[in-house]
Protein backbone atom coordinates (compact mmCIF):
# COMPACT_ATOMS: atom_id res chain seq x y z
CA UNK A 1 0.00 0.00 0.00
CA UNK A 2 1.44 3.77 -0.97
CA UNK A 3 -0.05 6.72 -0.27
CA UNK A 4 1.02 8.26 -3.55
CA UNK A 5 0.20 5.65 -5.55
CA UNK A 6 -3.74 5.72 -4.09
CA UNK A 7 -3.96 9.39 -4.09
CA UNK A 8 -2.80 9.38 -8.13
CA UNK A 9 -5.33 6.72 -8.97
CA UNK A 10 -8.04 8.69 -7.00
CA UNK A 11 -7.12 11.97 -8.75
CA UNK A 12 -7.36 9.81 -11.64
CA UNK A 13 -10.23 8.75 -11.40
CA UNK A 14 -11.86 12.25 -10.40
CA UNK A 15 -10.22 13.33 -13.72
CA UNK A 16 -12.03 10.66 -15.58
CA UNK A 17 -15.20 11.67 -14.23
CA UNK A 18 -14.77 15.79 -15.30
CA UNK A 19 -14.42 15.07 -18.56
CA UNK A 20 -17.93 13.70 -18.13
CA UNK A 21 -20.01 16.32 -16.97
CA UNK A 22 -23.24 14.96 -17.75
CA UNK A 23 -22.52 12.08 -15.26
CA UNK A 24 -22.09 14.67 -12.81
CA UNK A 25 -25.10 16.28 -13.15
CA UNK A 26 -26.87 12.89 -12.78
CA UNK A 27 -25.30 11.77 -9.82
CA UNK A 28 -25.65 15.04 -7.66
CA UNK A 29 -29.14 16.39 -9.39
CA UNK A 30 -31.19 13.12 -9.35
CA UNK A 31 -31.21 12.55 -5.77
CA UNK A 32 -32.50 16.14 -5.28
CA UNK A 33 -35.26 15.46 -7.76
CA UNK A 34 -36.23 12.29 -6.31
CA UNK A 35 -37.01 14.15 -3.08
CA UNK A 36 -38.49 17.08 -3.86
CA UNK A 37 -40.85 14.85 -5.92
CA UNK A 38 -41.43 12.40 -2.98
CA UNK A 39 -42.19 15.99 -0.47
CA UNK A 40 -45.15 16.98 -2.80
CA UNK A 41 -46.13 13.05 -3.16
CA UNK A 42 -46.70 12.96 0.82
CA UNK A 43 -47.90 16.39 0.78
CA UNK A 44 -50.74 15.85 2.79
CA UNK A 45 -48.51 14.06 5.27
CA UNK A 46 -45.73 15.01 6.62
CA UNK A 47 -44.47 12.23 8.90
CA UNK A 48 -44.75 9.53 5.92
CA UNK A 49 -42.58 11.79 4.32
CA UNK A 50 -39.68 12.20 7.44
CA UNK A 51 -39.54 8.40 7.79
CA UNK A 52 -39.13 7.46 4.00
CA UNK A 53 -37.08 10.94 3.32
CA UNK A 54 -34.63 9.71 5.55
CA UNK A 55 -34.19 6.30 4.49
CA UNK A 56 -33.77 7.24 1.32
CA UNK A 57 -30.90 9.26 1.97
CA UNK A 58 -29.08 6.66 3.29
CA UNK A 59 -30.31 4.28 -0.25
CA UNK A 60 -29.04 6.72 -2.83
CA UNK A 61 -25.62 7.18 -2.51
CA UNK A 62 -25.33 3.21 -2.03
CA UNK A 63 -27.31 2.77 -5.23
CA UNK A 64 -25.87 5.69 -7.43
CA UNK A 65 -22.08 4.49 -6.35
CA UNK A 66 -23.00 1.18 -7.00
CA UNK A 67 -23.74 1.66 -10.61
CA UNK A 68 -20.83 3.75 -11.23
CA UNK A 69 -18.38 1.80 -9.46
CA UNK A 70 -19.48 -1.57 -10.96
CA UNK A 71 -19.40 0.17 -14.37
CA UNK A 72 -15.87 2.45 -13.98
CA UNK A 73 -13.91 -0.81 -12.91
CA UNK A 74 -15.57 -2.90 -15.44
CA UNK A 75 -14.32 -0.94 -18.19
CA UNK A 76 -10.90 -0.50 -16.25
CA UNK A 77 -11.09 -4.73 -16.71
CA UNK A 78 -12.22 -4.55 -20.55
CA UNK A 79 -10.29 -2.03 -21.49
CA UNK A 80 -6.82 -3.84 -20.20
CA UNK A 81 -5.72 -1.19 -18.38
CA UNK A 82 -6.50 -3.13 -15.00
CA UNK A 83 -3.97 -5.55 -16.59
CA UNK A 84 -1.51 -3.09 -17.33
CA UNK A 85 -1.80 -1.60 -13.91
CA UNK A 86 -1.52 -4.98 -12.65
CA UNK A 87 1.54 -5.41 -14.46
CA UNK A 88 2.72 -2.52 -12.98
CA UNK A 89 4.60 -1.96 -9.35
CA UNK A 90 0.99 -0.76 -7.83
CA UNK A 91 -0.66 -2.50 -5.09
CA UNK A 92 -4.46 -3.88 -5.40
CA UNK A 93 -5.15 -1.62 -2.34
CA UNK A 94 -3.77 1.26 -3.87
CA UNK A 95 -6.39 0.48 -6.53
CA UNK A 96 -9.36 -0.24 -4.67
CA UNK A 97 -8.88 2.36 -2.21
CA UNK A 98 -7.93 4.99 -4.64
CA UNK A 99 -11.20 4.10 -6.41
CA UNK A 100 -13.30 4.40 -2.70
CA UNK A 101 -11.54 7.67 -1.71
CA UNK A 102 -12.40 9.26 -5.38
CA UNK A 103 -16.06 7.74 -5.50
CA UNK A 104 -16.58 8.77 -1.88
CA UNK A 105 -15.63 11.93 -2.58
CA UNK A 106 -18.54 12.22 -5.07
CA UNK A 107 -20.69 10.68 -2.56
CA UNK A 108 -20.22 13.47 0.09
CA UNK A 109 -20.85 16.23 -2.10
CA UNK A 110 -24.30 14.30 -3.09
CA UNK A 111 -25.19 14.06 0.22
CA UNK A 112 -24.53 17.79 1.05
CA UNK A 113 -26.81 18.48 -1.75
CA UNK A 114 -29.79 16.01 -0.68
CA UNK A 115 -29.22 16.43 2.72
CA UNK A 116 -29.29 20.06 2.59
CA UNK A 117 -32.26 20.03 0.56
CA UNK A 118 -34.17 17.69 2.29
CA UNK A 119 -33.70 19.35 6.07
CA UNK A 120 -33.65 23.36 5.25
CA UNK A 121 -35.99 23.24 1.89
CA UNK A 122 -38.49 20.38 2.34
CA UNK A 123 -38.86 20.90 5.89
CA UNK A 124 -37.34 16.95 6.83
CA UNK A 125 -37.95 17.39 10.68
CA UNK A 126 -34.68 15.58 11.95
CA UNK A 127 -34.51 15.49 15.56
CA UNK A 128 -30.82 14.12 15.89
CA UNK A 129 -27.94 16.20 14.15
CA UNK A 130 -27.76 16.51 10.28
CA UNK A 131 -24.39 15.51 10.43
CA UNK A 132 -25.17 12.03 11.42
CA UNK A 133 -27.22 11.77 8.39
CA UNK A 134 -24.45 12.55 6.57
CA UNK A 135 -21.73 10.15 8.41
CA UNK A 136 -24.17 7.52 7.40
CA UNK A 137 -24.78 8.62 3.72
CA UNK A 138 -21.03 8.25 3.66
CA UNK A 139 -20.66 4.65 4.61
CA UNK A 140 -23.47 3.65 2.48
CA UNK A 141 -21.67 5.14 -0.42
CA UNK A 142 -18.89 2.92 0.50
CA UNK A 143 -21.02 0.08 0.83
CA UNK A 144 -21.93 1.09 -2.79
CA UNK A 145 -18.31 1.44 -3.95
CA UNK A 146 -17.54 -1.86 -2.55
CA UNK A 147 -20.37 -3.55 -3.70
CA UNK A 148 -20.21 -2.30 -6.89
CA UNK A 149 -16.05 -3.30 -7.36
CA UNK A 150 -16.91 -6.71 -6.29
CA UNK A 151 -19.96 -7.23 -8.60
CA UNK A 152 -17.89 -6.00 -11.63
CA UNK A 153 -15.66 -9.40 -10.95
CA UNK A 154 -18.75 -11.17 -12.66
CA UNK A 155 -20.46 -9.06 -14.48
CA UNK A 156 -18.48 -9.43 -18.56
CA UNK A 157 -20.28 -6.79 -20.26
CA UNK A 158 -21.46 -3.15 -19.55
CA UNK A 159 -25.22 -4.62 -20.00
CA UNK A 160 -24.69 -7.70 -17.02
CA UNK A 161 -23.19 -5.37 -14.56
CA UNK A 162 -26.30 -2.77 -14.99
CA UNK A 163 -28.48 -6.03 -14.32
CA UNK A 164 -26.42 -6.76 -11.48
CA UNK A 165 -27.78 -3.62 -10.37
CA UNK A 166 -31.87 -5.12 -9.70
CA UNK A 167 -30.19 -8.28 -8.52
CA UNK A 168 -28.20 -6.86 -5.82
CA UNK A 169 -30.17 -3.81 -4.55
CA UNK A 170 -33.88 -4.49 -4.79
CA UNK A 171 -34.20 -7.29 -2.97
CA UNK A 172 -32.61 -4.83 -0.29
CA UNK A 173 -34.61 -2.47 -1.19
CA UNK A 174 -37.75 -4.76 -0.35
CA UNK A 175 -36.32 -6.01 2.53
CA UNK A 176 -35.28 -2.91 4.47
CA UNK A 177 -37.67 -1.56 6.37
CA UNK A 178 -38.56 1.18 3.81
CA UNK A 179 -42.08 -0.48 2.55
CA UNK A 180 -43.17 -1.60 5.84
CA UNK A 181 -41.37 -2.15 9.36
CA UNK A 182 -39.37 -5.36 9.43
CA UNK A 183 -40.96 -6.94 12.59
CA UNK A 184 -44.15 -6.49 10.52
CA UNK A 185 -42.68 -9.02 7.31
CA UNK A 186 -43.13 -13.00 7.73
CA UNK A 187 -40.45 -14.19 10.07
CA UNK A 188 -38.32 -15.88 7.48
CA UNK A 189 -37.83 -12.84 5.49
CA UNK A 190 -37.17 -10.69 8.98
CA UNK A 191 -34.33 -12.93 9.46
CA UNK A 192 -33.04 -12.02 6.14
CA UNK A 193 -33.41 -8.67 6.33
CA UNK A 194 -31.13 -8.97 9.71
CA UNK A 195 -28.04 -10.10 7.87
CA UNK A 196 -28.49 -7.73 4.37
CA UNK A 197 -26.96 -4.45 4.83
CA UNK A 198 -28.87 -1.71 3.78
CA UNK A 199 -31.39 -2.49 6.57
CA UNK A 200 -28.79 -1.21 9.18
CA UNK A 201 -28.27 1.94 7.17
CA UNK A 202 -32.07 2.67 6.69
CA UNK A 203 -32.41 2.18 10.45
CA UNK A 204 -29.31 4.08 11.09
CA UNK A 205 -30.78 7.07 9.68
CA UNK A 206 -34.16 6.66 11.02
CA UNK A 207 -32.54 6.39 14.96
CA UNK A 208 -30.89 10.09 13.59
CA UNK A 209 -34.48 11.03 12.57
CA UNK A 210 -36.38 10.16 15.66
CA UNK A 211 -33.31 10.41 18.67
CA UNK A 212 -31.84 13.85 19.62
CA UNK A 213 -28.45 11.63 21.13
CA UNK A 214 -26.56 9.16 19.07
CA UNK A 215 -28.08 5.83 20.56
CA UNK A 216 -26.21 2.66 20.99
CA UNK A 217 -28.55 0.81 18.32
CA UNK A 218 -26.92 3.76 15.94
CA UNK A 219 -23.80 3.44 16.65
CA UNK A 220 -24.21 -0.61 15.98
CA UNK A 221 -25.80 0.11 12.85
CA UNK A 222 -22.97 2.07 11.64
CA UNK A 223 -20.27 -0.52 12.29
CA UNK A 224 -22.20 -3.03 10.94
CA UNK A 225 -22.59 -0.70 7.29
CA UNK A 226 -18.68 -0.16 7.66
CA UNK A 227 -17.88 -3.23 8.45
CA UNK A 228 -19.52 -4.87 5.89
CA UNK A 229 -18.29 -2.50 3.60
CA UNK A 230 -14.71 -3.35 3.94
CA UNK A 231 -15.50 -7.12 4.02
CA UNK A 232 -16.70 -6.70 0.64
CA UNK A 233 -13.57 -4.52 -0.09
CA UNK A 234 -11.49 -7.12 1.11
CA UNK A 235 -13.42 -9.61 -1.32
CA UNK A 236 -13.09 -7.03 -4.69
CA UNK A 237 -9.60 -7.32 -3.90
CA UNK A 238 -9.27 -10.51 -4.27
CA UNK A 239 -11.07 -10.55 -7.31
CA UNK A 240 -8.01 -8.70 -9.16
CA UNK A 241 -5.91 -11.24 -10.15
CA UNK A 242 -2.27 -10.63 -11.38
CA UNK A 243 -2.37 -13.61 -13.17
CA UNK A 244 -5.57 -14.90 -15.95
CA UNK A 245 -5.54 -17.47 -18.15
CA UNK B 1 3.90 -19.91 -8.34
CA UNK B 2 5.89 -16.85 -9.39
CA UNK B 3 9.09 -19.95 -9.89
CA UNK B 4 7.61 -22.36 -12.73
CA UNK B 5 9.70 -25.47 -11.45
CA UNK B 6 12.47 -26.86 -9.66
CA UNK B 7 15.65 -27.24 -11.49
CA UNK B 8 16.08 -23.44 -11.67
CA UNK B 9 19.39 -23.99 -9.93
CA UNK B 10 20.48 -25.56 -12.85
CA UNK B 11 19.47 -23.24 -15.11
CA UNK B 12 21.37 -20.46 -13.49
CA UNK B 13 24.61 -22.61 -13.92
CA UNK B 14 24.17 -24.18 -17.16
CA UNK B 15 23.41 -20.66 -18.63
CA UNK B 16 25.95 -18.23 -16.60
CA UNK B 17 28.25 -17.89 -19.47
CA UNK B 18 25.03 -16.23 -21.08
CA UNK B 19 23.42 -14.80 -18.32
CA UNK B 20 25.09 -11.46 -20.06
CA UNK B 21 23.91 -11.69 -22.84
CA UNK B 22 20.39 -13.23 -22.41
CA UNK B 23 17.60 -11.27 -21.22
CA UNK B 24 14.81 -13.93 -21.24
CA UNK B 25 15.63 -17.82 -20.66
CA UNK B 26 12.78 -20.30 -21.36
CA UNK B 27 13.92 -23.70 -20.27
CA UNK B 28 10.59 -27.09 -21.83
CA UNK B 29 7.66 -23.92 -20.87
CA UNK B 30 4.50 -24.85 -21.21
CA UNK B 31 1.05 -22.80 -21.04
CA UNK B 32 -2.52 -23.98 -20.83
CA UNK B 33 -5.35 -21.92 -21.46
CA UNK B 34 -8.97 -23.65 -20.48
CA UNK B 35 -7.91 -27.68 -21.35
CA UNK B 36 -5.94 -26.70 -24.89
CA UNK B 37 -1.94 -26.45 -24.51
CA UNK B 38 -1.16 -23.35 -25.90
CA UNK B 39 2.80 -23.05 -25.31
CA UNK B 40 4.24 -26.66 -25.43
CA UNK B 41 7.60 -27.14 -24.07
CA UNK B 42 9.59 -24.13 -25.51
CA UNK B 43 13.31 -23.58 -25.21
CA UNK B 44 14.62 -20.20 -26.36
CA UNK B 45 16.86 -17.19 -25.53
CA UNK B 46 15.91 -13.73 -26.33
CA UNK B 47 19.49 -11.87 -26.26
CA UNK B 48 19.91 -8.44 -24.63
CA UNK B 49 19.79 -5.02 -26.13
CA UNK B 50 18.34 -6.43 -29.67
CA UNK B 51 15.22 -6.91 -31.02
CA UNK B 52 14.31 -10.52 -31.55
CA UNK B 53 10.78 -10.54 -33.19
CA UNK B 54 8.31 -13.23 -32.55
CA UNK B 55 7.09 -14.56 -35.75
CA UNK B 56 3.89 -16.60 -36.69
CA UNK B 57 0.17 -17.22 -37.66
CA UNK B 58 -2.78 -15.70 -35.76
CA UNK B 59 -3.71 -18.24 -32.77
CA UNK B 60 0.10 -19.90 -32.63
CA UNK B 61 0.14 -18.57 -28.70
CA UNK B 62 2.48 -15.75 -29.46
CA UNK B 63 0.50 -13.39 -27.05
CA UNK B 64 -0.14 -16.00 -24.47
CA UNK B 65 4.22 -16.21 -24.54
CA UNK B 66 4.11 -12.66 -24.21
CA UNK B 67 2.05 -13.10 -21.22
CA UNK B 68 4.11 -15.42 -19.91
CA UNK B 69 7.16 -13.26 -19.93
CA UNK B 70 5.76 -10.51 -18.62
CA UNK B 71 3.76 -12.86 -15.41
CA UNK B 72 0.62 -12.29 -16.30
CA UNK B 73 0.14 -15.63 -17.65
CA UNK B 74 -1.53 -18.38 -15.20
CA UNK B 75 -0.59 -21.78 -15.69
CA UNK B 76 2.66 -21.88 -16.78
CA UNK B 77 5.57 -24.68 -16.01
CA UNK B 78 8.59 -24.67 -16.93
CA UNK B 79 11.66 -22.46 -16.23
CA UNK B 80 11.39 -18.89 -17.20
CA UNK B 81 14.04 -16.49 -16.25
CA UNK B 82 13.88 -12.60 -17.20
CA UNK B 83 16.43 -10.57 -16.38
CA UNK B 84 18.12 -12.80 -14.02
CA UNK B 85 14.79 -13.42 -12.07
CA UNK B 86 11.76 -15.57 -12.40
CA UNK B 87 9.01 -14.26 -14.54
CA UNK B 88 6.25 -12.50 -12.57
CA UNK B 89 8.46 -11.46 -9.55
CA UNK B 90 7.66 -8.45 -8.38
CA UNK B 91 10.61 -6.31 -9.11
CA UNK B 92 10.51 -7.38 -12.54
CA UNK B 93 7.02 -5.11 -12.34
CA UNK B 94 8.92 -1.81 -12.88
CA UNK B 95 11.73 -3.14 -15.39
CA UNK B 96 9.29 -4.60 -17.87
CA UNK B 97 7.52 -1.92 -20.27
CA UNK B 98 4.13 -4.70 -21.77
CA UNK B 99 2.19 -3.14 -25.12
CA UNK B 100 -0.64 -5.54 -25.39
CA UNK B 101 -2.04 -5.94 -28.58
CA UNK B 102 -5.50 -3.50 -28.04
CA UNK B 103 -4.41 -0.02 -26.80
CA UNK B 104 -4.68 0.05 -22.89
CA UNK B 105 -5.21 3.42 -22.30
CA UNK B 106 -7.76 5.77 -20.51
CA UNK B 107 -10.37 7.22 -23.42
CA UNK B 108 -11.67 9.63 -21.16
CA UNK B 109 -8.25 11.22 -20.15
CA UNK B 110 -6.06 12.95 -22.74
CA UNK B 111 -2.38 12.03 -23.60
CA UNK B 112 -0.65 13.57 -21.16
CA UNK B 113 -2.89 12.86 -18.42
CA UNK B 114 -2.87 9.49 -19.27
CA UNK B 115 0.66 9.37 -18.84
CA UNK B 116 1.20 11.55 -15.69
CA UNK B 117 -0.90 8.72 -14.36
CA UNK B 118 1.04 6.00 -15.53
CA UNK B 119 3.79 7.87 -14.36
CA UNK B 120 3.00 8.10 -11.43
CA UNK B 121 2.19 4.35 -10.64
CA UNK B 122 6.09 3.92 -11.45
CA UNK B 123 7.38 6.98 -9.99
CA UNK B 124 5.21 7.92 -6.80
CA UNK B 125 5.39 10.90 -5.06
CA UNK B 126 6.40 14.30 -4.50
CA UNK B 127 10.15 14.05 -4.59
CA UNK B 128 10.08 12.75 -8.80
CA UNK B 129 7.51 15.37 -9.80
CA UNK B 130 10.80 16.72 -12.46
CA UNK B 131 11.73 12.79 -13.36
CA UNK B 132 7.92 12.36 -14.15
CA UNK B 133 7.52 15.43 -16.06
CA UNK B 134 11.12 14.27 -18.39
CA UNK B 135 9.24 11.43 -18.58
CA UNK B 136 6.04 12.00 -19.71
CA UNK B 137 7.67 14.32 -22.10
CA UNK B 138 10.14 11.91 -23.47
CA UNK B 139 7.78 9.53 -24.09
CA UNK B 140 5.10 11.80 -26.05
CA UNK B 141 8.66 12.65 -28.21
CA UNK B 142 9.10 9.59 -28.50
CA UNK B 143 6.19 8.24 -30.44
CA UNK B 144 5.72 11.85 -32.15
CA UNK B 145 2.54 13.22 -30.40
CA UNK B 146 3.81 16.31 -29.21
CA UNK B 147 0.51 17.67 -31.24
CA UNK B 148 -2.02 15.37 -29.74
CA UNK B 149 -0.46 15.62 -26.10
CA UNK B 150 -3.74 17.73 -25.14
CA UNK B 151 -6.33 15.37 -27.18
CA UNK B 152 -8.40 12.33 -25.62
CA UNK B 153 -7.11 9.33 -26.17
CA UNK B 154 -10.64 8.07 -27.80
CA UNK B 155 -10.69 10.80 -30.01
CA UNK B 156 -7.47 10.05 -31.66
CA UNK B 157 -7.39 7.55 -34.45
CA UNK B 158 -6.58 4.15 -34.21
CA UNK B 159 -2.81 4.57 -34.72
CA UNK B 160 -2.79 6.79 -32.39
CA UNK B 161 -4.00 5.38 -29.78
CA UNK B 162 -1.65 2.34 -30.20
CA UNK B 163 0.97 4.74 -29.69
CA UNK B 164 -0.32 6.78 -26.69
CA UNK B 165 -0.10 2.80 -25.09
CA UNK B 166 3.50 2.61 -26.41
CA UNK B 167 4.35 5.43 -24.72
CA UNK B 168 3.10 4.53 -21.33
CA UNK B 169 5.47 1.14 -21.78
CA UNK B 170 7.89 3.76 -22.17
CA UNK B 171 7.70 5.60 -19.27
CA UNK B 172 9.93 3.97 -17.06
CA UNK B 173 12.91 3.58 -19.46
CA UNK B 174 12.27 -0.62 -19.12
CA UNK B 175 15.05 -2.85 -19.60
CA UNK B 176 12.88 -5.06 -21.70
CA UNK B 177 9.99 -3.97 -23.59
CA UNK B 178 7.38 -6.56 -24.65
CA UNK B 179 5.74 -5.05 -27.42
CA UNK B 180 2.33 -7.51 -29.38
CA UNK B 181 1.84 -6.70 -33.06
CA UNK B 182 2.59 -2.57 -32.26
CA UNK B 183 2.58 -1.90 -36.29
CA UNK B 184 -1.20 -3.80 -37.07
CA UNK B 185 -2.91 -1.34 -38.54
CA UNK B 186 -0.24 1.70 -39.52
CA UNK B 187 0.17 3.11 -42.45
CA UNK B 188 3.90 2.68 -44.08
CA UNK B 189 4.96 5.98 -42.74
CA UNK B 190 4.32 5.37 -39.52
CA UNK B 191 5.54 1.84 -39.54
CA UNK B 192 8.81 2.79 -40.58
CA UNK B 193 9.32 5.38 -37.75
CA UNK B 194 8.04 3.02 -35.45
CA UNK B 195 10.74 0.75 -36.63
CA UNK B 196 13.33 3.64 -36.11
CA UNK B 197 12.07 4.16 -32.50
CA UNK B 198 12.55 0.41 -31.86
CA UNK B 199 16.63 0.39 -33.26
CA UNK B 200 17.26 3.67 -31.31
CA UNK B 201 15.84 2.30 -27.85
CA UNK B 202 18.02 -0.89 -28.45
CA UNK B 203 21.40 1.31 -29.51
CA UNK B 204 20.45 3.96 -27.57
CA UNK B 205 19.34 3.51 -24.23
CA UNK B 206 20.02 -0.71 -24.25
CA UNK B 207 16.84 -1.76 -24.29
CA UNK B 208 16.16 -5.65 -25.17
CA UNK B 209 12.47 -5.71 -27.73
CA UNK B 210 10.23 -8.28 -28.32
CA UNK B 211 8.11 -7.63 -31.04
CA UNK B 212 5.51 -9.55 -32.26
CA UNK B 213 4.11 -9.84 -35.64
CA UNK B 214 2.53 -11.69 -38.41
CA UNK B 215 3.96 -9.02 -41.02
CA UNK B 216 6.70 -11.21 -42.27
CA UNK B 217 8.56 -8.57 -43.96
CA UNK B 218 8.98 -6.96 -40.48
CA UNK B 219 11.05 -10.07 -39.74
CA UNK B 220 13.92 -8.42 -41.71
CA UNK B 221 14.34 -5.54 -39.42
CA UNK B 222 14.81 -7.49 -36.28
CA UNK B 223 18.09 -8.77 -35.17
CA UNK B 224 17.21 -12.02 -34.34
CA UNK B 225 13.63 -14.16 -35.02
CA UNK B 226 11.84 -16.74 -33.05
CA UNK B 227 9.68 -18.25 -35.58
CA UNK B 228 6.25 -20.01 -34.10
CA UNK B 229 3.68 -22.65 -34.96
CA UNK B 230 1.43 -24.19 -33.12
CA UNK B 231 2.61 -23.36 -29.57
CA UNK B 232 6.44 -24.47 -30.99
CA UNK B 233 9.46 -22.11 -31.89
CA UNK B 234 10.19 -24.06 -35.50
CA UNK B 235 12.94 -21.59 -35.81
CA UNK B 236 15.60 -19.36 -34.05
CA UNK B 237 17.90 -17.45 -35.70
CA UNK B 238 18.97 -13.95 -37.48
CA UNK B 239 17.17 -13.48 -40.38
CA UNK B 240 20.10 -13.94 -42.38
CA UNK B 241 20.75 -17.20 -41.20
CA UNK B 242 17.10 -18.30 -41.72
CA UNK B 243 17.39 -17.30 -45.22
CA UNK B 244 20.79 -19.04 -45.74
CA UNK B 245 19.95 -22.11 -44.20
CA UNK B 246 16.25 -22.59 -46.28
CA UNK B 247 18.14 -21.31 -49.37
CA UNK B 248 15.42 -18.66 -49.89
CA UNK B 249 15.46 -15.01 -51.26
CA UNK B 250 13.05 -13.71 -48.08
CA UNK B 251 12.44 -14.96 -44.31
CA UNK B 252 8.73 -15.43 -45.18
CA UNK B 253 10.15 -17.80 -48.37
CA UNK B 254 12.14 -19.37 -45.09
CA UNK B 255 9.12 -19.56 -42.49
CA UNK B 256 6.50 -21.34 -45.15
CA UNK B 257 9.56 -23.81 -46.24
CA UNK B 258 9.44 -24.64 -42.23
CA UNK B 259 5.89 -24.65 -42.38
CA UNK B 260 5.42 -27.41 -44.57
CA UNK B 261 8.41 -29.57 -43.56
CA UNK B 262 6.87 -29.15 -40.27
CA UNK B 263 3.00 -30.06 -41.12
CA UNK B 264 4.60 -33.03 -43.33
CA UNK B 265 6.71 -34.60 -40.65
CA UNK B 266 3.33 -34.05 -38.53
CA UNK B 267 1.30 -35.86 -41.44
CA UNK B 268 4.01 -38.79 -41.56
CA UNK B 269 3.97 -38.92 -37.56
CA UNK B 270 -0.36 -39.02 -37.92
CA UNK B 271 0.12 -41.93 -40.51
CA UNK B 272 2.75 -44.43 -38.76
CA UNK B 273 0.53 -43.60 -35.83
CA UNK B 274 -2.85 -44.84 -37.65
CA UNK B 275 0.16 -47.53 -39.43
CA UNK B 276 0.71 -49.37 -35.94
CA UNK B 277 -2.81 -49.64 -34.69
CA UNK B 278 -3.56 -51.20 -38.38
CA UNK B 279 -0.99 -53.86 -37.55
CA UNK B 280 -1.57 -54.45 -33.76
CA UNK B 281 -5.89 -54.94 -35.12
CA UNK B 282 -4.62 -57.59 -37.96
CA UNK B 283 -3.96 -60.71 -35.89
CA UNK B 284 -7.60 -60.50 -34.85
CA UNK B 285 -9.43 -62.86 -37.31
Amino acid sequence: MNANRTLATSARVLRQLRHDPRSIALMLLVPCLMLFLLRYVFDGSPGTFDSIGASLLGIFPLITMFLVTSIATLRERTSGTLERLLAMPLGKTDLIAGYALAFGLVAVLQSVLATGLAVWFLGLDVIGSPWLLLLVALLDALLGTALGLFVSAFAASEFQAVQFMPAVIFPQLLLCGLFTPRDRMAPALEAISDVLPMSYAVDGMNQVLRHPDVTGDFVRDALVVAGCAVLVLGLGAATLRRRTA
Amino acid sequence: MMNYSAGEAVDKASTRGAAATAAVTAQNLTATRGDRQVLRGLDFTVPAGRITGLLGPSGCGKTTLMRTIVGTQAKVTGTLQVLGRPAGDPALRSRIGYVTQAPSVYDDLTVRQNLDYFAAVLLPGRAHRHDRRTAVDRAIEDVDLADHAGSLAGRLSGGQRSRVSLAVALLGTPELLVLDEPTVGLDPVLRRDLWNLFHRLAAERGTTLLVSSHVMDEAERCHRLLLMREGEILAEDTPEALRRRNDTATVEEAFLHLVDAANTRAAQAARAARGTEATTEEPRP
